[in-house]
Parts: structure tokens; sequence; C-alpha cells
């Protein structure tokens, strides 16, 4: 038996912008041997309800994350910044809505 | 489709050790908070091994759940019915897809999977290792077999696994078309001839049993089902959901206009739930062991297919390698 399924497939991260307006969002992945054939797939897998208008499919490997260990040190300093939110200003409640 | 409870007896679970490491108190904090574990996060070894053999085994029963009603495709009675057959089988490719990528964030590979199914090393929900008799059988497989897997699914659109769980919420979404069309295809064929009435009674009869099996062993018998619900996995036990589908399935039964195939099922007012009688385990262990009267034919149609199809998969490699080369040379 032949088992080299998909070794030669790349994945594919997929996005779907799921109506004009708003923006892809990432939807899953998939294998495939291009880009032409992962479109093609994706519109199969992820689009059968009329999920999307339109799709992108980037290669896994192209994707450079953050370091879930550097949470703290990349996500924590927004903390202590209350001042960047609007509801840290008291205004008198005779100015209405600002 | 497609979920029996997977936490068969036999298979190796790996041992969790007494005392937390940081690492683990702080996985477990995020479990028991009602967080979502993702893929770069540190987790378990156990927990790792536990969702790559559940999440697979659950992508192995979409695939094969596709068998017994392909062969019902071409046999559809009327092109309606045929279109949402196919419609159907499609989606249960694609939920097999899903959830095959959704292990390989674990660090599974598609490979390796694609191998352990096809040499018989994988397990998948052993319902579909039952025959289809005839179009009756594909109404009662939306009906019921759909019905019991929507009812295991539902609560993993909660697992702490986050790509699991974004996987089951989307499958979700498409089943319950699944169900719908078995349903409605039942109550069609209620309203024609007395053998087509009987058609659907002998399906109801043969598949009723094997439908409550699916919700896996009785809970006392269920070793690893404390540790999947300490890390999220498994949210509600086996004969929760059981007595969840017997008392969502005989009223639908009652307006169907068929009899459930169980003297022992009657109301408890005191319980308010339908009681029901015991179940054959012998002959679901049978059929998880591989005796059941269609594991070999559906592993080799599996096998077969996948065989069959080695030239495309070829093909599209080789196109690729062209393109690739012509632009590259374009460039130059």
């Amino acid at each position: 038996m032949n088992t080299t399924a998909l070794k030669d497939w790349p994945l594919w991260e997929v996005f779907i912008r799921s109506k004009q307006g708003l923006e892809h969002k990432h939807c899953g992945s998939l294998h495939a041997a291009d880009a032409a054939q992962a479109l093609r797939m994706a519109r199969d897998v992820y689009t059968r309800r009329q999920e999307g208008v339109s799709i992108w499919v980037v290669p896994s490997a192209n994707i450079t994350a953050s370091n879930p260990d550097n949470k703290g040190e990349l996500f924590d300093p927004s903390a202590d910044k209350i001042y960047r939110h609007p509801t840290f200003y008291d205004i008198p409640d005779e100015v209405g809505h600002m | 489709m497609y979920t029996q409870a997977m936490d068969i007896p036999g298979q190796q679970q790996a041992a969790v050790s007494a005392s937390l490491s940081p690492e683990e108190s702080g996985f477990q904090a995020c479990i028991d908070s009602d967080g979502r574990i993702e893929p770069q996060d540190w987790m378990p070894e156990a927990y790792r091994k536990t969702l790559v053999r559940q999440i697979s085994q659950h992508a192995h029963s979409e695939v094969v759940g596709m068998l017994p009603e392909g062969n019902w495709i071409s046999r559809a009675p009327s092109l309606k019915r045929k279109a949402i057959l196919i419609a159907k089988v499609q989606d249960e490719g694609g939920h097999g897809l899903y959830l095959y990528s959704a292990a390989e964030t674990l660090g599974a590979s598609r490979e390796e999977m694609i191998q352990a199914l096809n040499s018989g090393k994988a397990k998948y929900s052993s319902i579909f290792n039952y025959p289809t008799l005839n179009w009756a059988d594909i109404g009662v497989i939306g009906w019921l077999v759909d019905g019991a897997a929507i009812m295991n699914q539902i609560p993993l659109c909660r697992c702490s696994y986050g790509p699991y769980a974004r996987a089951m919420i989307r499958v979700c979404k498409e089943e319950s078309f699944h169900q719908r069309q078995g349903y409605e295809a039942l109550l069609v064929m209620m309203r024609g001839t007395p053998e087509q009435k009987q058609m659907v009674q002998d399906a109801v009869n043969r598949w009723w049993w094997k439908c409550l099996a699916m919700f896996g062993p009785p809970d006392e018998d269920s070793p690893h089902s404390a540790q999947a619900m300490k890390w999220g996995i498994k949210r509600i036990s086996n004969d929760e959901l059981r007595q969840k589908f017997v008392d969502a399935t005989v009223p639908q039964a009652k307006v169907l206009g068929v009899t459930l195939p169980d003297p022992d099922l009657k109301w408890n007012d005191e319980r308010q739930h339908y009681d029901f009688g015991p179940i054959d385990w012998q002959e679901f262990w049978d059929t998880v062991q591989g005796n059941g009267p269609c594991n070999r034919e559906r592993l080799a149609t599996r096998v077969k297919a996948h065989t069959d199809g080695q030239w495309v998969r070829d093909a599209a490699v080789a196109h690729a390698q062209k393109q690739a080369a012509r632009a590259h040379k374009e460039a130059a």
C-alpha cells in the first residue's frame, strides 16, 4: 500500500471574508500541492454554504507567530496604561456624549 | 457526523503524575477557569496524546462514515434525494478534513494518521461497521446516527483545546441538516405503502440499539472519563448523553409513527426521564475489536479509494513542480 499520501502537499492556512466590508478571518487549514489547488480546495472545504465572498490561502510555513512563553513581556506592559482608554477620563455629565 | 465516546478500555493512556509541576498547575488553572489551550501553549504529554487519539479517531469516523451512505448515491429514489445525499457525504468528508487539521496542530502528521486508519491500527466509530440494507437505512442514519452524534458533539464545542472546539462548532452547524433530511426522508416513506412503512420500522429496529451504544460504555466502565472531564475534553458523561438522546428521540418516533424496539422503554415520572432496557455490550465490543459485519469491507473500500487516488496526488505535485519551475525560468 502506498502511503505517501500528502507528504509533498504543504499545509496552507485559509482565511475567508464572510461578506464584503468585513475582514478576512482565519478559518482553518488544508493540504494542497500549490496555491491554485489550495484555493480550489478551500472553496470546497470551507465555503459549501456561502460562508465567504473571498478566500486567502497562505503557506503555513510562512507565518511567523509570537511565542506564547513571551505572552507576559509582550502584552502585560499595556495593562497598566489605562490612560489609553477613554473611560480613564472624567468628563462632567453636562458635556454630554464625547 | 460521527463520534462515539472514544475512551475505549485497553487503549493505553499515558500516566498522569500526582504532583503538579508549575506548568501543569498553570495549565490546569487555565482549564478550571474555562480557558482554552492553543497549539503553542504548554500542555501535559498525556493531554496531547489523548487529544491526538480522540481527534484522529473522530476524523477517521467522518471519513469512513462516507462509505455506508456513498453506497446509496447511485440508488437514491429521486434526483432530489440524490443531491441531498451527495451534499451530506461531501460534508462528512469536509468534517474529516477539519478534524485532521485540528489533530495536526498537536504535532500529528496527516501521513501517519492516514496510515494508522488504512492499516487498521486506528479505531473509528463502530456504527459504520453495520450494513445499510435499504433506502430506509439512509433515513435512519440521518435521524438516529447523526442525532446521536450531535448529542455527543455539541459538548465538544466547549472542549478545552481551541482548534478541536472550533472544528466542532463548524461541524455542529452543518450537522443539523443531516438529521433533518434523514427524518424527513422517513416521514415521506411513512406516508407511503405498507411495505415502505415496514422498511422504516425494520431499519429502526436494526439501528436503535447500535445508536445507544454509540455513546460508549456505561460510566462505571469508562476508566478514562474522569481524566477527560478534568481536562475539559469531555463535559458530559456517556450515560447522561445517552439519556438525553433517548428522551429527545422518543417523541420524534411517536410523530414518525414507528416503535422503538425496547419493551422496557417507558416514561419514569420520578426521574423525569425515559427508562430503557440493557444494551448488548458484547456485540459492541466484538464490533470495536474488528469483528462486526462490515469491518473488513469498510477498510478495504477505504484503502482502495486511497490507493486509486494516488495518481491524482502525484499529478498535482508534478503539476505544481512544473509550474514552479516555469515561473522560476521566466524570472531568470
